[in-house]
């Protein structure tokens, strides 16, 4: 079996690579893998037959109890034959059917095969899962093969809404196969039906596999895509929307239908639509003048009947049904070939034109007239055989809701002998009549010759040898009917059953059928005037997919309207609503903390809120950056009282750093905040910020009033000294035991000063920075000179930059143990650096650091992560330490961990994008 | 951990929420920059009570907890690059409209408005499929 569905994807990768050489033999090709499927089914018939049935599994996704497995039945066998059968001829016909330069061949041939080995998978599957990527596969391609004209709107609208319609569907299948498949414990579908799980979840999952298997086979209310379907080429409609992927969701019923049957909602619900569907869609096949829709609406009414069949859920009507699958798969497949060889000759399918094909069509007229009759059940065709035994089925159970559905099925099949006679009517009235007006009548268009009508003559010869001697298909449909129950005694295929009620039923239907055919003028009226006033399938679906659509415009409106405030405020008010909700509804609340811990925690903190209001209500740009560096020394403060020397170092580096990086670029801008918003929004604004405000006051005291388990903080002190060598934690946590974070910090960093770098420094392809507008205002920063040189700060920097450098060294060497670290020794000498550049212009700081600020970057990087790389190449993890002890001249003895040159390579990288900085913002002259 | 740092890191967020949330973007940089300083408070705070610096051999005082003292040295390092970052794009807008007050999308606001064109586009694949049916049924 596996071999078979490998070939299929191997020949519908290669199919379409081919088509070019191959032209329209590639048919041939595509034949191949499907007569691999018939000669697999045909092969495994007395196997199967004796219970010894073939299976196969490829473990998938282990992990996730994923696994491919196979399994062929009697189900499967009857379908898989049907499949390659039927596969086999319509490839034969589509040599004859396609014009030898017909463009896109290789697209069709290539979906088909892949559509052919989906469905093979999809009726061998012996997992939920399994089935339904095949299920999936048979959606996809089917949509390539109905929207195959893709030039033409309409084929491609049909593939669309048969795409919309059958994929929604195969979601609820999927919900439906995960609730079933969960209670169950199991996906494998012979074990779920040997033991089926129950319960309302159960029932719920049934429900949505149902709805899946109604698009699928074009149950009502979903019937409108298949007749929507017939854009596809005719050969594609008569295998995929006749004979196999409309089975799909019969299948599905098939082996669901005995053991769910007895779960409430399933006879109401199966037989319901069934039966309507079969009605209607007799009835509106009756309204078509095209022959192709005409047979599409028979399909549909067809697949009602055979949803009734399976669905009813008992031994008797499975074997009809598996009788009555057998059958339209070979007469409407027949049909379809031989509206495609009217439509191919004739270049028309409409019943009003038609008529007047000559003498020369009378083949081609016998197979349509064998085919359609067996549609009716007329007696000795194999069409009859199946009909007799529904009509049994349905006759034996004796209950008040078998006889309801048997008068339905009596009225569905009357309508069906009308409809069948109305095809052979209307394809072929004027070939049989012997008045002297078709005998003058020259023939119109050539008939098809032998080898296109072969195909339709193969399936029509044996629509007659198994309608005589129905013997021959009952082990096939005995072994189908017993893969989804046992079965029941007495039930076989035959001619002659006895002159019983089953036999007078089906009289009864032809003489009804014929009536009706006689009387359709006044029906069609009658049922017209009524369609019109009742919802059309389509018609809701149009106006679903109409409102989707202005749902979505007026969504998109409402919540992409372009403005950054509201995005922000958006997402803020989210951010505090969702916890504060949280933390509202978890009380009551945990016990208070203390006011302060400490008076100085006090005093700093009203420092810093106070620095913070001035930077939030300061309408100066420069003022506001100046808060907001007050803000941040005061955070250092805080530092200091809380027991974080580190930090505290680090904040005052970087404040002094981010104060003069603000200087240099708000210096180009305006001096004063000039955009004043609304005062309503302004309102909006305070209350977000309040909300927000108070959700992360609340959330701070709960949060850390909630601690279950002690800190880790003893261990990573314990720790320290013995494997990271150092006294300083911090510096430990940062440089060793989360080296790797540090790695990914430093990356960032240097993220960060590649895009100011290039967003400082990119230039159109004329050379300039700007549009141009900017240019104008540049004038506006000659008010600021190109350095600041002054005669006091000159020498103070020719003092102090020495100084800091050193400083910045120390706290890098220092900080393993001591306060300091790669950071704040970075910051340190970066601070320098800006210095630097006050006094002597970006010029001065080039002098010092030499290299481009990339190379310095680069560099830093490179070695913090060769640090971390090192010990892997010898066999340690990632970031594994060393330390050793040199003996210096005059500094003595120096403990050097290898975490030092992680640290250096860290210093390194934050000089290089403080010099980024500078060298990006620092040019005053921007437009060159 | 004691009340008045909540407080503190909570008007830190409020009042760079509200930054956060005008048009100019200087004023948003200094928003980002006082949010990034409130985060900074909830992270020391969640070290609990404040002690002594985390040196190792110091004395056997109760030590603060390093490891939310590495996260806001990290955490401090990023603001600083992001703030650098923010101040780049503030400008590149002046380079661009000698101002970096943050314009409403043009291209949202049109799809807002123009809607209706939008749908008649998509509409036209919708009727086909309608009429295809439609025809399909009488």
């Amino acid at each position: 079996m596996l071999v078979i569905l490998v070939l299929h994807a191997l020949v519908a990768v290669i199919a379409p690579l081919a088509a070019a050489r191959l032209g329209r033999r590639v048919f041939l090709l595509v034949a191949l893998p499907v007569a691999g499927t018939l000669a697999y089914a045909v092969a495994n018939v007395a196997a199967v037959a004796d219970g010894n049935l073939p299976t196969a599994s490829v473990g998938w996704v282990s992990e996730l109890g994923l696994t491919l497995r196979l399994r062929l039945d009697g189900l499967g066998l009857l379908m898989a034959l049907l499949i390659g059968g039927v596969g086999v001829l319509v490839c034969l016909y589509s040599m004859r059917y396609f014009a030898a330069d017909t463009a896109g061949l290789g697209r069709l041939a290539g979906a088909l095969t892949l559509f052919a080995g989906a469905m093979f998978g999809l009726v061998v599957a012996d997992d939920l899962l399994t089935l339904f990527v095949c299920w999936e596969l048979t959606t996809v391609s089917s949509y390539l093969l109905i929207g195959w004209e893709d030039r033409s709107a309409r084929a491609r609208g049909a593939a669309l809404q048969a795409l919309l319609v059958t994929g929604a569907g195969g979601l609820c299948l999927l919900a439906g196969i995960v609730l079933i498949g969960q209670s169950a414990g199991t996906y494998e579908l012979s074990r779920i039906l040997a033991d089926p799980p129950s319960g309302a979840t159960v029932t719920v999952g049934l429900v949505l596999v149902l709805i899946g298997a109604f698009t699928k086979s074009a149950q009502l209310p979903f019937s409108f895509w298949l007749p929507g379907a017939m854009a596809a080429p005719t050969p594609i409609s008569a295998y995929l929307h006749s004979a196999t992927m409309v089975k799909a969701g019969i299948v599905v019923i098939a082996r669901f239908a005995v053991p769910f049957a007895s779960v409430g909602v399933w006879r109401p619900l199966v037989l319901s639509v069934g039966l309507a569907t079969m009605v209607l869609g007799g009835v509106r096949a009756l309204r078509q003048h095209d022959l192709k829709l005409l047979l599409a609406y028979g399909t549909v009414s067809q697949l009602g009947f055979l949803t009734v069949l399976f669905g009813a859920g008992f031994s008797a009507a499975s074997t009809a049904g598996c009788a009555v699958l057998l059958a339209h798969g070979l007469f409407k497949s027949a049909l379809f070939m031989v509206v495609g060889m009217i439509d191919h000759q004739a270049h028309t399918r409409d019943l009003r034109q038609l008529g007047g094909l000559g003498r020369a069509w009378r083949p081609t007229a016998v197979v349509a007239v064998v085919s359609a009759a067996s549609m009716a059940a007329v007696p000795l065709l194999f069409g009859f055989v199946a009909k007799e035994l529904a009509y049994e089925a349905f006759l034996d159970v004796g209950a008040v809701w078998a006889t309801i559905v048997l008068a339905g099925l009596v009225v569905g099949s009357a309508l069906t002998v009308a409809y069948s006679a109305l095809f052979v009517w209307g394809a072929f009235r004027v070939t049989f009549a012997h008045d002297s007006s078709a005998a003058e009548a020259p023939p119109l268009v050539g008939a098809p010759t032998l080898a296109f009508l072969a195909p339709a003559v193969g399936l029509a010869a044996l629509t007659v040898l198994l309608g005589l001697v129905p013997g021959l298909a009952d082990s096939l449909v005995q072994s189908a009917a017993g893969a989804i129950a046992p079965l029941a005694e007495g039930v076989h295929l035959a001619v002659w059953h006895g002159l019983n009620a089953s036999l007078v039923l089906s009289l009864v239907t032809l003489a009804a059928g014929a009536l009706v055919f006689a009387e359709r003028q006044p029906i069609e009226v009658a049922s017209r005037s009524l369609g019109e006033r009742a919802p059309t399938g389509a018609g809701t679906f149009s106006a679903l997919l109409r409102g989707l659509n202005r749902t979505a415009d007026r969504t998109t409106a409402v919540a992409q309207s372009g403005s950054l405030p509201i995005y922000s405020g958006v997402v803020l008010l989210v951010v505090a609503g969702v916890p504060l909700t949280v933390l509202l509804a978890r009380a009551p609340w945990p016990v208070w903390p203390v006011w302060a811990e400490t008076p100085w925690q006090a005093v700093v903190a009203v420092m810093i809120v106070v620095a913070a209001a001035a930077a939030t209500a300061v309408r100066r740009r420069i003022a506001a950056a100046i808060c907001l560096g007050a803000v941040g020394y005061a955070m250092a403060l805080l530092f200091v009282v809380q027991g974080a020397p580190d930090l505290a170092l680090t904040q005052f580096a970087i404040e002094t750093l981010s104060t003069v990086v603000f200087v240099l670029v708000l210096r180009f801008l305006p001096d004063r905040f000039e955009h004043r918003p609304l005062r309503r929004s302004q309102g909006l604004r305070l209350g977000v910020a309040a909300v927000i405000g108070v959700m992360v006051t609340a959330f701070t005291i709960v949060a850390t009033s909630v601690r279950t388990s002690p800190s880790i903080a003893q261990a990573l002190i314990d720790r320290s000294v013995s494997l990271g060598g150092g006294a300083n934690v911090v510096n430990v946590i940062l440089v060793d035991f989360r080296g790797l974070d540090t790695l990914g910090e430093i990356s960032l960093l240097v993220g960060a000063a590649a895009g100011i770098m290039s967003l400082a420094l990119a230039r159109d392809a004329a050379g300039r920075v700007g549009t141009g507008s900017a240019s104008g205002s540049a004038s506006g920063s000659a008010r600021h000179p190109r350095h600041w040189s002054s005669p006091l700060l000159d020498p103070t920097v020719r003092v102090v930059v020495p100084a800091a450098l050193v400083l910045a060294l120390y706290f890098l060497f220092a900080g393993h143990n001591q306060p300091g670290g790669g950071f704040a020794g970075g910051l340190v000498a970066g601070a320098a650096l800006a210095l630097v550049f006050v006094a002597g212009g970006i010029e001065a700081v080039r002098a010092i650091v030499r290299l481009r600020p990339t190379t310095v970057i680069g560099s830093g990087l490179a070695l913090s992560a060769a640090t971390a790389l090192v010990p892997l190449l010898l066999g340690h993890g990632v970031l594994s330490s060393a330390k050793g002890s040199i003996d210096l001249p005059v500094l003595g003895v120096v403990h050097v961990t290898s975490a030092l040159a992680f640290d250096a390579g860290v210093f390194v990288v934050v000089i290089g994008v403080v010099a980024a900085i500078l060298e990006s913002f620092g040019p005053s002259e921007v437009a060159s | 951990m004691s009340i008045v740092l909540a407080v503190l890191a909570g008007s830190l967020f409020a009042l760079g929420s509200y930054l956060v949330m005008q048009r100019l973007l200087s004023r948003i940089i200094i928003g980002i920059g006082l949010i990034g300083h409130g985060g900074n408070v909830v992270l020391l705070v969640s070290g609990g009570a404040s002690g002594r610096p985390a040196f190792v051999g110091d004395g056997e005082a109760a030590v603060s907890d390093p490891l939310p003292q590495s996260f806001i040295l990290t955490a401090i390092v990023i603001t600083f690059g992001i703030t650098a970052f923010l101040l780049a794009l503030a400008y590149r807008s002046w380079l661009q409209t000698a101002n970096d007050l943050v314009e409403d999308d043009i291209e949202d606001r049109l799809i807002a408005r123009e809607g209706a064109l939008d749908e008649d586009v998509v509409d036209d694949e919708a009727l086909e499929l309608a009429q295809a049916a439609d025809e399909a049924a009488q």
